[in-house]
């Protein structure tokens, strides 16, 4: 018999840090100007028109109620330490060790414009992490300025640019060529750059036919998008065809590894026939993610498009790392700097501490707990695999619809999100837009989570379909075991009422008057 | 049991016998049948090149810091580098808030679950809106370049217009960063980059040559204040003024550490303020500590055209409850892909965390105290070196933390002079005698509150010794 959690989680009442405090109360001091300062240079230094008159209305809070308030708040976030089976971002372990490393000076206070010979230490992990990508992909160049997996997608296509740039023909390859399934970054990036974005539908087997790609490369097509595996755990067989035609045609291929997970050690980017491709740190990579970075996106590509890449490009030189900054061909900066380092650093150690068994392994065990995971969602009346006709193994995660369960009840894949919550359990990832099954959910299952955890969410998984079928007003009115109840949506949408700060709330919700009146 | 076989310390089902339970209760021989997907030819034919394995702790650690140690920190050497990334006084309990695993995390979050996180992250936006006397704050984006960026581009789609005035005088790692985001010549919705001149005596924008750029074809006019040279711009009424005249959004870079002795860019007429969300608490960490913030007023046409996470207070079912929820997310590439504005992903969120702690505990007076050391100090600092023979300020009296240095008269190059500083100790200000600036050999010096009146005189004794 499974162990279903009895969860509460912390409820402090906390207020927002902006009814908090008393007037004149510090919670952190700074020293005045030394005398000698004051003495040279007086007190007379902001330009009149420019000195600030108003006192800014922030907290007026102790130190102490600074880290308890924030505390509190961190007690209120469940933040994976249940069970988070979160599909597409691959749930790993993010090792203290690494994470403690970064908190050292050797990190923290480094300045990117410190000269070369001062930064050899880190610039070391990077090269040698670009190694070990090189070897993951095949590519022959790894930057790590890109904030994240988007991010990266966007460098792809401000690399594309500047390629078709140089053989004036920009004008001409306008157009990107992807899956309608494939990850929102990859049709949003080529757009926000310019590209026209054309979407391939899905076929029956779950991906887009080979037929419908010739139909849309031409001597337009500036590049391809892909990712593959999908998150529907399919594997398209055809993408190396996929990537003769598009070449072919003459257009750029880009491999969204977003889901390396499961082919980490088995697939080789470069091998397959791909001009570039991205890894993400803050998911195969076990960097944090931390609620939405900072993250990085690993873009790597092959020596023809090194060229275009973003500087500082950091290369070893003799003995010596340095940061090469003379590509007069570059696309240009994607971000300043040369990315979020201490993540890099993180990443490092991660494929460190794996090895290149223990990065085998973890494929292994991802690919074979997410078909366990499938056999047992499949015991659960209501529930129903995507793509039900494909009878073979899917890959590191699957997507489900709880379309029948819905039918059979009303309770949609947002209020079970929602109840999931009440056992302790992160809600699972539903879907990128658009959906294309009914209710969706995704599970992944990776490497970190054991049997245990797995059978664990699972009956989570059985007991909502089950309170769902008897009792569905507790399963849409859930969360009732969290730090507040349901939040009500009608504000999100509506100009007079949504409030992004508390200044817009006080206005918006009469609390100014209130104020005033009490005056 | 070989070295090979132990169980991996962060693979539960590594231990022995785990996986192939899991293989027996689903009838499958091997983990390979499990990939029957993928054709045969490909898979890869090359092995992994990987370093040796370091999966025990003690082992990883030594690699770790046995690598880091050859770097060369700010906190051992006394630096004055700024430019983009500046070093400040980071609080412990902002160090402790961050670095807890429920924030610092492996997963997204949900808003079912992370009740605390969505909490943090509006008070982050709160606070910051209460700096900037903005209503609307979204989460931060990837870096203050970044924001530039997107900033201008919402400018493009409110105003149907592709032109946008900046500074001659521009951050050239943030200008490239706007010049990526504005497209090439060759697209179609190309956002032409035009320079407006700076007066040379004191580096503010030259409001005639302001006046003869701005017209119909303008959508924005961004200008930092402070801007990258350090000069407080004192004229940034008049700018917004002339600005909305012609028809353009004013869009204001901050430095938010400013904000305590400086205007706040929401009384001066800003429609959008960007800036560095860094000095907020957050550690350098080699540039990876940027992030940046758009703000603005709150307007539909305004809100309606922001490309990530604009986090909401709403009522829960409780009565008299609130909680937080995503605004507007159907406009993001989430919600619409490549219909959405611009594009959203990962970001730099666990910072808009640790400036909601670092602004808490500052408070009013807090960033009053700190504005006013930080100018004071960075004033004394310019006053001293301006005493050393040979070295001039560029502009000594406009300035709030950082300065331009020029050593015309030393007869030595900057990359030199900060040459010798660095062999005792000291990184000097950031060499922009390449920048096609016409300031000669200079170079940009940063004082924060982390810098005394000891470690300014340390500096003009030591560059007095390097001159000689």
């Amino acid at each position: 018999m499974t162990r279903i959690p009895e969860f509460h989680a912390a409820k402090w009442n906390e207020p927002v840090v902006m009814e908090m405090g008393r007037p004149g109360a510090r919670g952190q001091l700074f020293p005045a100007p030394e005398d000698e300062v004051t003495k040279a240079v007086g007190t007379d230094l902001i330009p009149h028109a420019m000195v600030r008159k108003d006192r800014a209305e922030l907290p007026e809070i102790t130190e102490f109620e600074a880290q308890r308030h924030y505390l509190h708040l961190s007690q209120m976030t469940l933040g994976m330490m249940g069970i988070s089976l979160f599909g597409t971002c691959t749930m790993k372990y993010n090792s203290k060790t690494a994470e403690y490393a970064t908190l050292r000076p050797e990190v923290a206070e480094l300045h990117p414009y410190q000269h070369p010979d001062t930064l050899q230490g880190v610039l070391e992990i990077i090269h040698d992490f670009d190694c070990m990508l090189r070897s993951l992909s095949g590519m022959d160049q790894f930057i790590f300025q890109a904030g994240g997996g988007a991010d990266a997608a966007y460098t792809m296509t401000a690399v594309a640019r500047a390629y078709w740039q140089d053989r004036g023909m920009l004008g001409q390859r306008t157009e990107m060529v992807t899956s309608a399934q494939s990850h929102p970054c990859n049709p949003a990036t080529a757009a926000a750059a310019g590209f026209k974005v054309v979407n391939l539908p899905l076929e029956e087997n779950g991906y887009p036919s080979l037929e419908a790609l010739k139909a849309a490369v031409s001597d337009k097509t500036a590049l391809i998008m892909l990712n593959n595996p999908d998150d529907m755990g399919i594997y398209n067989p055809e993408i190396k065809e996929w990537v003769k035609v598009a070449k072919k045609a003459g257009a750029l291929c880009f491999y969204d590894h977003a889901n390396f997970n499961g082919v980490m050690g088995k697939l080789s980017a470069r091998e397959l026939g791909f001009d570039a491709c991205m890894f993400m740190l803050h998911k195969t990579f076990g960097a944090p993610k931390a609620g939405g970075g900072p993250a990085v996106g690993a873009y790597g590509c092959t020596d023809e498009l090194a060229p275009y890449l973003p500087c500082p490009v950091i290369v070893q030189d003799g003995a010596l790392y340095v940061l090469d900054e003379d590509r007069p061909k570059s696309c240009g900066k994607v971000r300043e700097f040369w990315g979020n380092v201490p993540q890099v650093v993180k990443a490092y150690a991660w494929a460190r501490s794996m090895g290149a068994e223990g990065i085998q392994l973890a494929s292994d065990i991802s690919v074979v707990a997410n078909n366990y995971m499938d056999k047992k969602l499949a015991e659960i009346p209501g529930l129903e695999i995507s793509n039900p006709s494909i009878d073979l193994w899917r890959m590191e995660m699957t997507r489900w619809s709880l379309g029948p369960l819905t039918e059979a009840t009303g309770v949609t894949t947002v209020d079970f999100a929602n109840r999931m919550a009440d056992y302790g359990i992160d809600p699972y990832w539903m879907s990128h837009e658009p959906w294309i099954v009914a209710e969706p959910f995704t599970p992944e299952a990776g490497e970190l989570w054991s049997k245990e955890d797995i059978d664990t969410w699972i009956g989570v998984i059985a007991q909502i379909a089950e309170e769902a079928r008897t009792n569905p007003e507790l399963v849409k009115t859930a969360p009732h075991n969290q730090a507040i109840a349901q939040v009500k949506g009608d504000v999100f949408e509506d100009p007079a009422k949504w409030a992004m700060t508390w200044r817009a709330h006080v206005r918006k919700s009469g609390l100014q008057d209130k104020a005033n009146g009490a005056a | 049991m070989t070295e090979e076989m132990r169980a991996h310390p962060w693979m539960a089902n590594a231990a022995p016998g785990a996986l192939q339970a899991m293989l027996d209760e689903i009838g499958a021989d091997s983990a390979r049948e499990l990939f029957e997907q993928i054709p045969e030819d490909h898979f890869r034919t090359t092995p992994l090149n990987f370093p040796p394995a370091l999966s025990s702790e003690i082992e990883l650690k030594r690699d770790l810091l046995s690598k880091l140690k050859k770097n060369e920190d700010c906190e051992a050497n006394l630096s004055f580098l700024g430019a983009g990334v500046w070093q400040h006084h980071v609080p412990a309990i902002v160090d402790e808030i961050v670095g807890r695993t429920e924030f610092a995390t492996n997963v997204w979050g949900s808003y079912q679950s992370d009740h605390g996180r969505n909490q943090a992250w509006f008070e982050f936006s709160s606070q910051l809106g209460a700096l900037l006397n903005l209503d609307v704050v979204q989460l931060p984006v990837y870096s203050w370049g970044c924001a530039n960026g997107h900033a201008v581009r919402m400018a493009q789609r409110i105003t149907g217009r592709n032109k946008v005035l900046v500074s001659q005088l521009s951050d050239p790692e943030r200008l490239s960063v706007l010049r990526t985001y504005c497209q090439p010549t060759a697209m179609e919705s190309h956002i032409e980059v035009v320079m407006v001149d700076v007066h040379s005596t004191n580096g503010r924008m030259d409001l005639d040559d302001l006046k003869s750029k701005l017209g119909d074809g303008v959508a924005a006019v961004y200008f930092e204040n402070p801007s990258y040279l350090g000069t407080i711009e004192s004229e940034a009424a008049e700018i917004a003024r002339l600005a909305r005249a012609a028809g353009a959004e004013t869009i204001v870079g901050i430095d938010p550490v400013s904000l305590g002795v400086i205007t706040a860019p929401g009384d001066y007429g800003a429609d959008i303020v960007t800036g560095p969300v860094q000095p907020l608490g957050v550690h350098m960490q080699c540039g990876g500590g940027v992030g940046g913030f758009i703000a603005s007023r709150d307007e539909a046409k305004y809100v309606l055209e922001y490309n990530g996470f604009l986090v909401s207070i709403a009522e829960t079912l409780k009565e008299g409850e609130m909680g937080f929820g995503l605004a507007c997310p159907h406009q993001n590439s989430y919600g619409s892909r490549e219909d959405g504005k611009d594009w959203t992903g990962n970001s730099t969120y666990l910072w808009a965390i640790a400036g909601a702690v670092y602004m808490s505990l500052l408070g009013p007076e807090g960033f009053r105290e700190l504005g006013t050391l930080i100018v004071s100090r960075a004033r004394y600092a310019a006053k001293l070196l301006s005493e050393v023979p040979g070295i001039k300020i560029v502009w000594p009296d406009t300035t709030f933390k950082e300065f331009v240095v020029n050593f015309d008269d030393t007869g030595r190059t900057v990359a030199d002079v900060n040459d010798a500083l660095r062999a005792r100790g000291i990184f000097g200000g950031k060499d922009i005698s390449d920048e096609e600036n016409g300031l000669g050999q200079s170079a940009l010096y940063c004082v924060t509150e982390v810098h005394t009146a000891a470690d300014i005189r340390a500096l003009v004794h030591t560059l007095k010794e390097v001159l000689k």
